[in-house]
């Protein structure tokens, strides 16, 4: 029964571990501060600058949290205080489901619908040209991906605030809204942090429907019509040509380092802040 | 001041009312979207067919590699995440029922390896499959997933373990059992609601995810008959065939696609009745 539980704990330290070792050799061939910042991209002359795939990771993440996490907190609230009881009972399947529906799922409804959507529609209102396939059509499907796990999150947070805190303040004169703005987001003021910050360390190692959307180029733009390459779809894309290239696999791998990393550590922080708070 | 009041009130009712509903809109739209372009083009060839000479360019055939290929992983990595997972989620609330502090520590890590990507999983599932010195098989893709879904499994049994009152720890060893005879005859009965429900949750992550099993499992067009041939998986069927510029093909994908929500629905709501059932024979 130990030995079950310890091999489960050490799991994220063996595959740190091993993709480290792996990377190494790319180590040795530049510094890390050049890996992560470089945006020269060349791996058949040797050289890996992460920093296009990094940025294009930390755009598309950032533009779904810009989608999802107004919509989720608005609508977390309203389930929770204002809309009526049965809303919400029907509500907890429908979102269930939709958190277990696999990405590539997404990933087709965003070709279906979003790409069409951000090529026809969008761009020529905006008089700029896009092929659909786009950092935007990233953005939003990443966006949609999250919304079930955020509002999850967010509802079970405004369930624990104890229904007595509202209540003095009704008693008091406040408004609903104005119990809700001064009482109930105060109290989980921390549990709503920590959902934002999970859902994002989510949507940061998000694969397949990313991918699927985002246009794979290797470029470094502003611009959210332009395409862009985050990291999970670099080393999902490539594994192919992984051995036929010297030291591609160590980037790849070096790449998945980054997200475990990265990812890892923001779960911990904010894992910890539910932790104790919920003490 | 009393105006202003209701007006800031009225406001944010509305926003927020607006919010969910369009949320709920956009939800149904997603799965009404997947099953009208599915449906279209699903026919019975696709599931009991596995893909025959031209497949690719709109010939004949199905899906049904992908399909059992996908049940053959999910089944086999759900066996294994249970061995390694149940013992260990009766191990932190049996044996260290006492240590509330090891526990929640135990916990707050395992929901962290939780939040681990899967494409990570797959890059460690290759290095350890060439480490090992396999090739893309479906053992490999059944280690990789049954990594990838043990923090589910022990994370969602031990959250139904913790709810069992202490009180029935007590009398079972006040009657003299041992701590492995209570683990597995009584945790484990009281339990079995949430045991099936991880067991359940864990399969259903474990057919539907596609960046796991991309390095691993290979892909091929033919059922596979031993452990160390590859498998294809539905997921990354569906991702082929979508990106394939002939219409008949991207048509299957929607298909397929079809199929796998369909499996993933079935899993969801078996789970949903299962627990309820279950949980109502416990001793409260």
């Amino acid at each position: 029964m130990i030995t079950a539980l310890i091999i489960t704990l050490l799991l994220p330290l063996i595959i740190g571990i091993a993709l480290y070792l792996k990377a190494n050799p790319l180590f040795e061939l530049q510094s890390l501060s050049q890996l992560i910042g470089s945006s020269n991209w060349s791996p058949s002359d040797g050289n890996f600058g992460f920093w296009p795939f990094i940025f294009s990771s930390l755009y598309v993440t950032g533009l779904s949290f810009l989608f999802a996490a107004p919509m989720c907190l608005l609508a977390a609230i309203y389930l929770t205080q204002f809309a009526h009881k049965r809303l919400i009972h029907f509500m907890h399947p429908v979102i269930d489901i939709l958190a277990g529906i696999p990405s590539v799922i997404y990933g087709m409804w965003g070709i279906l619908i979003i790409v069409p959507f951000v090529s026809d529609v969008l761009s020529p209102i905006l008089h700029i040209k896009s092929a659909g396939y786009s950092i935007l059509a990233g953005g939003i499907v990443l966006a949609v991906m999250c919304i079930p796990y955020m509002l999850n999150m967010l509802i079970e947070t405004f369930n624990t605030v104890p229904i007595e805190l509202k209540e003095a303040a009704l008693a008091m004169g406040a408004t609903q809204w104005e119990s809700v703005k001064h009482v109930v987001i105060k109290k989980s003021y921390p549990g709503i942090l920590s959902s934002f910050g999970l859902s994002i360390a989510k949507a940061f190692g998000e694969t397949l429907a990313v991918m699927m959307v985002v246009g794979n180029m290797v470029q470094l733009t502003f611009n959210p019509f332009e395409a862009g390459y985050p990291l999970p779809a670099l080393i999902a894309n490539n594994y192919g040509e992984m051995l036929s290239i010297p030291m591609y696999d160590s980037a790849l791998m070096f790449a998945a380092l980054i997200l475990l990393v990265v990812i890892l550590i923001i779960n911990l922080i904010f894992r910890y802040f539910i932790y104790k708070t919920q003490k | 001041m009393k105006k202003r009041k209701k007006v800031e009130e009225m406001f944010f009712r509305i926003l927020s009312g607006i919010a969910s509903y369009s949320l709920i809109v956009i939800l149904c739209f997603i799965i009404l979207i997947i099953f009208i372009k599915g449906f279209n083009a699903l026919s019975l060839d696709m599931i009991f067919k596995t893909p025959k000479g031209g497949y690719y360019y709109g010939g004949e055939g199905g899906v049904l590699n992908a399909i059992v290929g996908s049940l053959y992983i999910a089944f086999g990595a759900t066996f294994i995440a249970i061995i390694i997972g149940m013992p260990a989620a009766l191990y932190i609330n049996v044996h260290l029922i006492r240590y509330r502090r090891t526990q929640n520590t135990i916990r707050y890590f395992l929901d962290a390896l939780w939040g681990i990507p899967s494409i990570v999983y797959g890059a460690f599932g290759f290095t350890l499959m060439l480490f090992l010195g396999m090739n893309a098989s479906l053992l490999a893709g059944i280690i990789t997933v049954a990594l990838l879904i043990t923090p589910i499994v022990i994370r969602t049994f031990d959250e139904v373990l913790s709810t069992i009152p202490k009180g029935l720890h007590e009398a079972s060893l006040a009657l003299g059992s041992t701590r492995a005879e209570m683990a597995f005859k009584v945790m484990f009965k009281q339990g079995f609601s949430g045991f099936i429900t991880a067991v359940l949750l864990a399969f259903g992550r474990g057919i539907g995810d596609a960046a796991s099993v991309l390095f691993t499992a290979g892909y091929t067009d033919l059922i596979p008959t031993n452990l160390d041939e590859p498998a294809a998986t539905l997921p990354l069927a569906i991702f082929f065939q979508l990106s394939s510029p002939i219409p008949e093909v991207r048509e299957r994908a929607y298909a397929a696609a079809a199929i796998l929500t369909i499996i993933i629905l079935i899993i969801s709501l078996t789970a949903r009745g299962f627990s309820k059932k279950y949980s109502k024979l416990n001793i409260k």
